[in-house]
């Protein structure tokens, strides 16, 4: 659906079910260059068991107007703009990678305003390297072939995707060739700029759920495991064999992990 | 520069969407002969019906030795994913009604496989879908056919039987500023000599039968989503823009994003149609592709052989080849097909029509038979066969003369088949002789 968010026009998929922000509501925020759609098999689960969702894009992604916010706080205050212009109150926030960045920035700076934290594809901080920065800058098209060769764990190279049929690199790749020239590039500026990871994680008061991809080379395992221990409230979820895009890789470990942590654990 | 963590063609025809069987250790794809699969419990089954959960429900819909074939192929292809079906006609089938109802429209490249060409002319038109061809190398005349209710722009990458090569970055772009698919049946290529989606192609679809398989021995189609077209912004394709009521209200594009099309293909297209692929079937066709680069590079060895050896012999009075200067497209098919131009190609045989049934009937090692790109070489006489519901006008349209001989050149030893054609050619001259 189109929200008006800051003077612009912002979408947010709904798991195929109108939004009542009268249920209990999950976000879903993505990674860098990425949008609404690797949340697919995720949010429409949520929607269709008892729960509203907003698996938005964050502006200038997907099929949200730009440009794009300059930084991990922006994209916090952004958010949380979004959730006053939908009517929640309260909402669980689910992110990935440069989006589990904005949501811990979120919970840290609006703590009323989050239920519970799931990070996936996290660390306090998330360093670029600079070949990376460098091809992005320039829209090279090779930046978007290092992200999905690196992104993915190995396993994934092989495919075998749950979807019957999906090419799974393939799929993140053209997903990511929709990014608009530059966004990628203030993404990962914005991801690489980002210091207050630690700080943020210490002020934030809900339970928070980390999910660590066990052969993830962009947030290794062990700066995911070090981020779950500066929450004071934190569980933490290693899916063997999956990479840093764990949520395409693994749809059905990272849905239990969410479910269980947003869902069962009450 | 190419990702260095992504594997490389001849290792994804070999490993592309499949691991070793978790179960049982095999390497080997098996072959899941089974039309169902036992569901963990009810909130995992009612998950898989609504699309929250991915997995396998019923054979029709999908299947695991089924499934890996199509990561194959989507890899190779450079696609997003694809959807095997029962034929390579199923395959264009399916991809039409996925892509539109009645009223709509297509514009076609005139030089296509005959069952193709039936489809559009005669078939498609009872659903209200209608075609207009246009000669593949009149780029502009794609422009022109194209109308407000055009929802596909279709060719081969090398037409049949002439061997044309489209402008296929030309005839793509006409297709995206009219905000429509390109498709392109790259049957006679495969993604070994060229792979249309770095040209701007939007679908790819195969007629596996032929060379993936490549061994004469299964019938089947896939095609293949690249994931390109922007269907939101094009607002011509309800079918994958609109809420779909058969799922629940689901909307493929925002749902399925890139993956839109081959999720609706599959979700609607194998569910109701039903024109699936067997698991037997894609297990045989999957051991072609686990070879096909090295097939694929001895059969365009092979072809050269032939086409040298008949384009120097004065029994024929033509060759077309695109590897040869004499062809239209030379030029074309050192941008698009720089491994080879493939390994079906045509000849005229002198002496008319008595000659070619001369020469037919005279091979021997050459099978004579109604299919392409097989391990064995085949020949046949187009005009009589594959085209032969065309009238006059139509076989014009198409290139396709009466003395036209078509050979699908396969994997023997290049002398045998030389001393094969031989014997064939001086029986065309003989029976051109006694006319």
């Amino acid at each position: 659906m189109d929200i008006q968010v800051n003077g612009a026009r912002a979408f947010a998929a709904t798991g195929g079910r109108p939004f009542d922000p009268g249920l209990p509501v999950t976000v879903f925020v993505h990674g860098a260059a990425f949008d609404h759609t690797v949340w697919k098999l995720q949010a429409r689960y949520f929607a269709w068991h008892g729960g509203s969702v907003l698996a938005v894009d964050l502006p200038a992604h997907g099929l949200s107007e730009g440009p794009p916010a300059a930084s991990i706080p922006e994209m916090a205050d952004w958010l949380v703009a979004l959730l006053d212009a939908a009517g929640v109150g309260e909402a669980n926030l689910v992110g990935h990678s440069m989006g589990a960045l904005v949501v811990l920035e979120a919970a840290a700076r609006h703590r009323t305003r989050v239920r519970k934290l799931a990070l996936l594809g996290a660390a306090p901080a998330i360093p670029v390297n600079d070949l990376l920065l460098d091809k992005s800058a320039e829209d090279d098209h090779h930046a978007l072939e290092l992200l999905t060769g690196w992104g993915y764990g190995r396993r994934a190279h092989y495919g075998v995707h749950k979807m019957p049929g999906i090419w799974m690199t393939g799929g993140g790749l053209r997903t990511l060739e929709r990014a608009a020239p530059g966004v990628l590039h203030t993404d990962l500026v914005a991801t690489n700029g980002y210091e207050g990871g630690e700080a943020a994680a210490a002020t934030v008061a809900c339970p928070a759920l980390v999910v660590i991809g066990a052969r993830d080379l962009m947030t290794p395992a062990k700066r995911g495991h070090a981020l779950a221990g500066m929450f004071a409230d934190s569980t933490t979820v290693v899916i063997p064999g999956a990479g840093h895009i764990m949520l395409d890789e693994e749809p059905d470990r990272t849905l239990d992990a969410l479910k269980d942590f947003l869902v069962d654990a009450g | 520069m190419a990702d260095p963590l992504a594997f490389k063609r001849d290792t994804l025809s070999l490993h592309a969407g499949q691991k070793p069987d978790p179960t049982t250790g095999a390497r080997a794809v098996p072959i899941y002969q089974t039309t169902s699969y036992v569901f963990d419990d009810t909130e995992q089954a009612a998950s898989l019906f609504n699309l929250e959960r991915a997995g396998h429900i019923y054979t029709r819909i999908s299947n695991p030795t089924v499934a890996v074939l199509e990561e194959r192929i989507a890899a190779l292809e450079g696609g997003v994913g694809a959807v095997c079906t029962a034929s390579g006609q199923a395959a264009l089938h399916l991809a039409v009604a996925t892509l539109m109802d009645a009223g709509g429209h297509i514009v076609s490249s005139a030089s296509i496989y005959g069952g193709s060409h039936n489809l559009f002319t005669h078939t498609l038109p009872r659903f209200g879908i209608e075609t207009t061809f246009v000669h593949p190398r009149d780029t502009e005349g794609f422009r022109k056919a194209v109308r407000p209710e055009t929802r596909l722009v279709f060719g081969e990458t090398l037409g049949n039987p002439g061997l044309e090569i489209m402008d296929m970055p030309a005839v793509a772009a006409i297709a995206h500023e009219a905000g429509i698919p390109l498709m392109i049946d790259s049957t006679f290529a495969t993604p070994c000599l060229c792979r249309p989606i770095e040209h701007g192609c939007d679908i790819v679809m195969h007629s596996a039968t032929k060379f993936l398989g490549g061994h004469g021995v299964a019938i089947g189609g896939v095609i293949v989503d690249a994931g390109t077209l922007d269907w939101e912004a094009s607002v011509k394709f309800p079918t994958l823009t609109e809420p779909y009521l058969g799922y629940h209200g689901i909307d493929f594009a925002e749902e399925f994003g890139p993956a839109a099309f081959i999720a609706r293909a599959r979700a609607e297209g194998l569910r109701d149609f039903g024109a699936c692929m067997s698991p037997t079937n894609a297990f045989h066709i999957l051991q072609g592709v686990e070879s096909l680069p090295v097939r694929m590079a001895r059969h365009v060895e092979n072809a050269r052989r032939i086409v040298a050896f008949l384009d120097d012999h004065d029994a024929v009075s033509w060759v077309s080849y695109p590897e040869l200067p004499s062809h239209p497209d030379h030029e074309r098919a050192k941008t698009l097909l720089p491994q080879g131009s493939g390994a079906i190609f045509c000849f005229g045989v002198k002496g008319g029509r008595e000659a070619g049934r001369a020469f037919i009937e005279a091979v021997e090692l050459l099978s004579h038979l109604a299919n392409v790109g097989d391990a064995k070489s085949l020949v046949i006489h187009p005009a009589s066969t594959t085209h032969q519901q065309m009238d006059a006008a139509a076989l014009e349209a198409a290139g396709v003369g009466e003395d036209m001989v078509r050979l699908s050149i396969g994997l023997e030893d290049p002398d045998d088949l030389i001393a094969d054609l031989e014997r064939g050619l001086r029986a065309a001259a003989r029976a051109g002789a006694g006319r």
